[in-house]
């Protein structure tokens, strides 16, 4: 025969497809499991990581307690204190247990204890970091939709060069050049820090977060004046994450534009802009979740970069203050807490995309 | 014009000239997207600098001239001069060395980590798999940038640790794409007719699987490469990556840092190296991909 | 045949290729439809659904379309802003696509999809609306309506998800339905009354509907006037009683090729086609 076989009765029998809820019920049930076990296992993979740098650091961590000139006996007394003659797997069960309890060692910089200085300077990422996603959604979305209902246009070209400079551009150098022009020379945005030197200190911490913070306060000129000093910093993250935003949006979105569904809803007479925002957009919310979930994850990995460039006061800027001054307690806790977010985050996307889904993945 | 239908020829005669059509198709693919073409050339420019730096410098990228310092852009310094009196376009064109090592030593060093990691995984599989894929997975889901920096604070600063700090946190993300695509060679009949010949597992790994995931392996380590210089860029900057006076380019916008508001040149100029070059390789990725794949660009 | 709903003159649908020069895969097509049915059939890739969609001006570049005429009740399909050829979209001309498992929206219930296309041309009281909704299901046989709007796509079967599309197209009455392989992704059971709920719909409606099919069979059977077409032109045009006067080489292929219950031959012949020539 010439023609395609009429016979294609052989497709998998469809009318099961309805599939009853308990059986859907279960199967997310199992792949909630699987996340959690992966959590569990990623958990467990950065301790041992923090863990193992803590080892292989060439400061003996012993030294580093009784100094380098003590004598024999002290130096081993000390070791033994410190448990480093138990074996390795013992070790390892001991540091995560001092980590689950909240110990993470005292910091040489700053003598106080790391969960208690990382407690301190958390809030201020955090707060940049949000802004910053914020920028990223309510600007990168938009502009990815955008560039991908003009496929091929000169917008869509411009957006996605400026996707790709989110890649090629080193955030500290354009956190620096922000400075020289929109702080130096523009005079737009505050300069370094969270505050003005004069309103520093006049805020009693609460939540940490000082947009927060001063409202409660009733204070709206120190609220002001944080926005002022937040602008560039978070404008410069937001930058990154509209970037990738943008990006990302406009892919899925043109997979989906090329499915055969947004030709139905053309063919039913639907302006263009309801194609898109609706028949096209609805699908990739739930794939956007995830992907804005890893923006905001890699916003607060990025604050790291850019916290030293603005004086910020947080764990970006701790954590490289630790690094120049071979502050291994403050290092790993650092790395720990980020890195736990970070994770956190991730995986909370990965649960969300899978409850999300009305085709429960 | 016979030789361009030699080279389309839909049913070629040989493999060679199978294997030159498909190159001769992606120019081609490449060569009509000008975004891919400027990331060629831009590369190209990389390679051919690092190559030639001491013909390109124009002057001594380390020796100080004190006399000389914080001067701006000029004609006889193209990007003005350091703190130390230093000519910057020299110092820039041959931090294109650096550059050019860094990426080179992590792509030789994490593509094939993973490859290996990603084809045994799918070619045993089983519990190997599930081992392999399941510490890949760890460290995919790890910050990058933060494990980087605390492996360079364990090992210490300086280049030679950067890079391999990159590389252990780079390999997995290659062992992913790696095992998707052994897995689909894996499953076919081609792999199982040489099976039937009696090749070993290592064999069937080295001389089959591991070929097939090279394009799409390529295209990935070409879009990570903007990734890699930045992480490199961002070791140098807190000083833990190339050490001074090596004129690396996020070391020198770190020193550029303190002059920023007068002499903006010092920290400014190196960034845009950093710019165009990471530009570069994600312009030319990009125009890989949608060459190599033509079914994620146009529209069905 | 005076009163034709569709006149095409000339229509011609071309895309780049990848050497570049541009390939014509409808190759200057004519043919009209009034308030009747009529079936196209040709083999894969011969152009159908290609000339479907160019009626509905749906092909998007870098495709192009280009036609001496392309009228619908005497308005010229391409001289229309897009805001008058959506108008004409749905409620004028609409079309029922192949597989309803690709062409519903996954993540939008039945019931809403279906409404959709009501109101985007009229606007109407959502008591209404829901109420037509229910019945457009039920005039597709579905038993429970109020239970299948309420679902999403992916739990539906193929012939309910099929039955939801023909529901989806007739609901805003259009003049002209364009059924682009409706049945050829369902099981065979269910492609019977698939059709048969197309052609109820149709008559009660007085409709004019064009069938796309690559099965000369069904087509002889389901339609009263039978285009062919053959790598985008059209090479035979009869009505369907007449069919096995088809005088063009491949329409005689074709029917040579069709099995046939009371057969005994050794081997089914093949299309030959060189004896085809010049296409
Ligand atoms: N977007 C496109 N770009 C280039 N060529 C295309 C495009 N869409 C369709 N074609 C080509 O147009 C020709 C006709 O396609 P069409 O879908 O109309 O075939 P058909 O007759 O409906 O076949 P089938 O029975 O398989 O549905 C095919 O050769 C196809 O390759
Ligand atoms: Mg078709």
């Amino acid at each position: 025969m010439t023609l395609d076989a009429p016979a294609r009765g052989l497709e998998p029998a469809s009318a099961d497809r309805s599939g009853s809820a308990g059986r859907g019920a279960a199967r997310l049930a199992r792949s909630l499991a699987a996340v959690a076990a992966s959590v569990f296992a990623t958990f467990l993979g950065l301790l041992a990581i923090t863990f193992f740098i803590g080892r292989v650091v060439p400061i003996d961590p012993v030294i580093a307690v009784v100094g380098d000139r003590a004598p024999k006996d002290v130096y081993e007394a000390t070791r033994i204190a410190l448990g480093l003659d138990r074996p390795l797997v013992e070790q390892f069960a001991r540091y995560c247990l001092a980590v689950l309890s909240g110990d993470l060692g005292t910091s040489i910089s700053t003598g106080n204890r790391v969960v208690d200085d990382l407690r301190h300077v958390f809030p201020a990422t955090l707060e940049m970091a949000t802004i910053g996603i914020v920028i990223g959604v309510g600007l990168g979305v938009p502009m990815g939709v955008w560039a991908a209902a003009r496929q091929g246009s000169w917008i869509d070209q411009v957006i996605r060069v400026a996707g790709l400079l989110g890649y090629a551009v080193p955030a500290f150098w354009l956190g620096l050049v922000g400075l020289a022009v929109f702080y130096a020379r523009l005079k737009w945005v505050g300069g370094p820090g969270r505050l003005d030197i004069a309103y520093d200190g006049l805020i009693e911490p609460v939540t940490g977060l000082l947009l927060v913070d001063s409202l409660l306060a009733g204070e709206t000129e120190i609220f002001a004046n944080a926005l002022w000093h937040l602008a560039l910093p978070c404008s410069v993250l937001g930058f990154f994450s509209l970037a990738y935003i943008a990006r990302m949006t406009r892919s899925f979105l043109l997979d989906q534009l090329s499915q055969e569904f947004v030709v139905t809803a053309r063919v039913k007479g639907v302006p263009e802009w309801k194609v898109v925002w609706k028949h096209a957009f609805r699908p990739i919310l739930i794939p956007l979740v995830t992907v804005i979930g890893l923006s905001y994850a890699g916003l607060l990995e990025g604050s790291v970069m850019i916290e030293t460039i603005f004086s910020w006061p947080g764990i970006g800027n701790y954590l490289t203050t630790a690094l120049l001054n071979a502050d291994m307690n403050a290092v790993l806790g650092a790395t720990l807490v980020i890195g736990a977010v970070f994770i956190g985050i991730n995986k909370l996307s990965d649960i969300l995309y899978r409850v999300l889904d009305p085709r429960a993945a | 014009m016979a030789a361009v239908d030699w080279l389309l020829d839909d049913s070629p005669s040989s493999r060679l000239q199978a294997r030159i059509g498909r190159l001769y198709r992606l120019a081609l693919a490449i060569a009509r997207n000008p975004l891919a073409v400027a990331g060629a050339v831009i590369v190209g420019l990389l390679v051919l600098t690092a190559a030639f730096a001491p013909w390109i410098a124009t002057q001594d990228p380390i020796v100080q001239s004190l006399g000389d310092r914080l001067k701006p852009p000029s004609a006889a310094h193209w990007m003005g001069t350091d703190e130390l009196g230093r000519d910057i376009w020299s110092r820039v064109v041959f931090g294109s060395r650096i550059t050019l090592t860094i990426v080179l030593l992590v792509a030789l060093i994490a593509a094939p980590a993973g490859l290996v990691v990603g084809a045994v995984a799918a070619y045993a599989g089983g519990w190997t798999d599930r081992v392999l894929m399941g510490l890949t997975d760890v460290f995919l889901s790890m910050p990058k940038l933060i494990l980087a920096l605390a492996f360079v604070a364990a090992l210490g600063p300086g280049i030679e640790n950067a890079i391999i700090a990159i590389a252990i946190t780079s390999w997995p993300g290659y062992a992913r794409i790696a095992r998707a695509e052994a897995l689909v060679i894996r499953n076919s009949e081609f792999i199982a007719a040489v099976e039937l010949q009696g090749a070993s597992a290592w064999r069937v790994i080295s001389t089959n699987i591991l070929p097939l995931c090279v394009s799409s392996m390529i295209i990935r380590v070409t879009l990570d490469m903007a990734g890699i210089i930045l992480t490199a860029a961002g070791l140098g900057f807190i000083g833990l990556g190339a050490q001074p006076p090596t004129p690396e380019w996020g070391a020198m916008i770190s020193r550029g840092r303190s002059f920023i508001l007068d002499q903006w040149w010092v920290a400014t100029m190196p960034g845009f190296a950093i710019v165009l070059v990471s530009l570069g390789f994600c312009f030319l990725g990009d125009g890989l991909r949608d060459a190599l794949d033509p079914k994620r660009t146009e529209g069905k | 045949m005076s009163d034709a709903l569709l006149e095409v003159e000339n229509l011609r649908v071309s895309f780049p290729s990848p050497r570049g020069e541009r390939v014509e895969v409808v190759r200057g097509v004519s043919f009209r439809v009034g308030r009747e049915r009529l079936g196209i059939v040709g083999e894969s890739g011969s152009g159908k659904s290609i000339t479907g969609r160019a009626i509905l001006r749906l092909i998007r570049p870098p495709g192009r379309v280009t036609a001496d005429r392309l009228a619908f009740r005497g308005r010229n399909l391409l001289d229309l802003s897009d805001t008058a050829m959506r108008e004409v979209r749905g409620a004028g001309i609409s079309m029922v696509m192949q597989d309803p498992k690709f062409s519903l929206n996954p993540v939008i219930r039945v019931g809403d999809q279906i409404a959709e296309a009501l109101v985007t041309h009229e606007r109407r009281p959502s008591r209404e609306v829901r109420r037509r909704v229910i019945e457009m299901l039920q005039a597709v046989r579905i038993d429970d309506p109020e239970r299948v709007a309420r679902l999403y796509p992916h739990q539906l079967s193929g012939g309910m998800g099929q039955r939801v599309m023909i529901a989806m197209m007739l609901i805003a009455r259009p003049d002209l339905l364009i059924a682009d392989e409706p049945t050829s992704a369902l099981d065979v059971s269910v492609q019977a009354q698939v059709l048969d709920i197309v052609d109820a719909l149709v008559r009660d409606e007085g409709m004019g509907l064009i069938f796309i099919s690559h099965d000369l069979d069904l087509v002889s059977s389901y339609c009263d006037r039978i285009l062919v077409m053959h790598r985008g032109e059209i090479v035979e045009e009869c009505a369907a009683g007449r069919l096995r006067e088809a005088r063009h080489p491949y329409t005689r292929g074709l029917l040579a090729a069709v099995p046939r219950l009371d057969d005994t031959r050794e081997e089914l012949p093949v299309l030959d086609r060189r004896a085809m020539g010049g296409t």
